[in-house]
């Protein structure tokens, strides 16, 4: 595999980089890939509030604060100089306007004084390229579960295609909602979902909650409000809610991935994005992957977080098929969504 | 006593799997929800007891409305299986794209008038895709898979069900989802009139734009 530089020589992909600098949500994140997907380098900080769920103002701030650091030991991992790299990447959208625009104005100050070219990633087809990068899958039904997204896509003629989503907040979102009326505190290592995942553990009576699946769609906030109302009533174990919480919402996502997946037929199941990480979703997803002889898929854990190593790999993907997005070109996208992406780089051939 | 062979899996599904069998010397689909192992036991009772029940209710009450449904022959809770007609045709997903477009656009406009009546009898289906339409021999549309069905005249909900067909057209007819949708919507307002047709418009916008990411939201 070769690729064409600026430098007007051709050079080896595998040495050629790609370094992708993540800054959707509360966390800033870089990553160095090697255009043949060795990942370098995946540095990051997070972002934690004291109490109330992500200030954009104030997390744009922590990005800003950070940034260098991080792009420091993205830097001493990887063993990269700044003059090798071959592109700068960063996510452009989906996500909150002022975290985004700190990561871009990073990305643009790279590309220009490095004199490479810019590119501009779509956070959700990283969150999916990241994934079968590192589990293998070639053309999935993928499951894509975190704070901000909840979408069953599959490739069909040049794109991601969405299959069902939330019709209102997304999963991460709930878990995590539901775990702040419930006074739980995160840390670093310790987000809400693994502090979900840990009390659930020990539920065992499931409470009735609302199971709102609409033909492929979620629904969530009917959901959230039911179990912080039950939480306040105080009539039941924490470890309970937090069992039932799990269980209700999981079925409801697992009901919906299966409908795509014998809708689309797809060999394999990928599971990717923040809420990937927990185990319970992960036993229910692979039960229906294997319920229609299709392969399970998830993502390892350091990359179903926000990472900058999906966004490096991503970029390094679309510029190798041609795409570069010029500085005056590279605002970012609130709501830049998932369909609205070519994608060159997957043949036809592979995908039916 | 009950003269049910299995004879072929014809579908799996997410959440039933249809065998086409014979029963009495009928051809039949039995549709089976069978328990899923993955969601809590009382959870997966629920789920499947509840629409086992109510699909049957809601494919005879389509019938009154005027809309095609396979005959239901029997219903056994204790399995969670429905005996019904089987209906020889194809899926409108399979035929869509093999059509000419006026012919494509005759056959949504069809579609549109038939979801119409299903939304003025007070029932939405709750999960409209073109595999859920099967053209029969005889041309006639039968709507099938009422399990996440309502008896509802909730605005609502039939902003939903509509929202649920524009989506099925994005995801799997891509190439043709706008003059589809153009023409299930004419189809739909013969049948509701102008004025609802506004309200329930307005209702799957409104829906659209309460998503995550959604571009009619941006403000620029």
């Amino acid at each position: 595999m070769y690729v064409e530089g600026l430098e007007m020589k051709r050079k080896k992909a595998s040495e050629s980089y790609c370094l992708g600098i993540e800054s959707t949500a509360d966390d800033f994140s870089v990553g160095i890939s090697t255009f043949n997907g060795k990942i370098l380098a995946n540095t990051i900080s997070v972002y934690m509030p004291e109490e109330g769920g992500i200030h954009p103002r104030e997390a744009a701030r922590h990005h800003a604060e950070v940034a260098n650091k991080v792009l420091e030991e993205a830097f001493t991992k990887s063993g990269i100089k700044p003059e090798n790299l071959s592109a700068i990447a960063f996510s452009q959208g989906p996500g909150l306007g002022p975290c985004l625009r700190t990561g871009a104005t990073v990305a643009r100050a790279l590309a220009s004084y490095l004199k490479v070219p810019l590119v501009g990633v779509n956070h959700c087809i990283a969150h999916i390229e990241i994934g079968k990068l590192k589990t293998g899958a070639e053309d999935p039904a993928t499951l894509y579960v975190s704070g901000g997204n909840t979408i069953v896509a599959a490739f069909d003629s040049g794109r991601y295609r969405v299959f069902g989503e939330t019709l209102d907040i997304a999963l991460g979102n709930c878990l995590d909602v539901f775990a702040r009326e419930a006074g739980l505190r995160q840390r670093v290592g310790m987000p809400f979902g693994a502090i979900v995942e840990k009390l659930a553990m020990k539920g065992e009576k499931l409470i009735p909650l609302p199971y709102t699946v609409k033909g492929m769609d979620t629904s969530f906030s009917g959901l959230l409000t039911a179990a912080v109302n039950l939480l306040k009533k105080g009539e039941y174990r924490l470890e309970d809610l937090c069992y039932s919480l799990q269980e209700t919402t999981f079925s409801m996502v697992t009901e919906v991935t299966e409908r795509a997946l014998a809708h689309t037929e797809k060999k394999e199941v990928l599971l990717t994005g923040g809420v990937a990480a927990n185990k319970r979703l992960q036993s229910m997803i692979k039960a229906i992957a294997e319920e229609h002889d299709a392969d399970f898929c998830a993502v390892p854990s350091e990359f179903a977080i926000d990472n900058g190593a999906m966004i490096a790999w991503t970029g390094a993907l679309a510029h190798m098929h041609g795409i570069v997005t010029p500085i005056e070109k590279s605002f970012v996208r609130l709501r830049w969504r998932l369909e609205e992406v070519e994608v060159p780089w997957i043949r036809e051939s592979c995908c039916s | 006593m009950d003269k049910r062979k299995l004879l072929l899996l014809i579908k799996k599904g997410a959440e039933a799997s249809l065998y086409l069998a014979e029963w009495h010397g009928r051809k039949v689909i039995m549709k089976k929800r069978l328990p899923k192992e993955y969601r809590p036991s009382r959870l997966d009772e629920q789920i499947r007891t509840y629409r086992t029940i109510h699909e049957p209710q809601l494919m005879h009450e389509a019938k009154k409305a005027g809309v095609a449904t396979p005959t239901i022959f029997l219903v056994d809770l204790k399995d969670a299986t429905i005996v019904m007609e089987f209906i020889e045709g194809t899926q409108v997903k399979q035929m869509l794209g093999k059509l000419s477009k006026g012919e494509r656009q005759l056959l949504c406009l069809k579609i549109g008038e038939l979801i119409g009546r299903l939304h003025e009898y007070g029932i939405v289906h709750g999960d409209l895709t073109t595999s859920n339409m099967i053209l029969n021999l005889e041309e006639k549309i039968f709507f099938v898979d009422f399990g996440l069905g309502e008896k509802t005249k909730e605005l609502e909900a039939r902003g939903v069900d509509l929202h649920l067909m524009k989506r099925a057209l994005q995801s799997t007819h891509f190439r043709f989802t706008e003059e589809c949708f153009e023409a299930v919507i004419e189809g739909y307002s013969k049948v509701v009139g102008s004025e609802a047709v506004k309200a329930v418009l307005d209702k799957v916008s409104e829906i659209e734009k309460r998503g995550r990411y959604v571009a009619a939201r941006r403000i620029e």
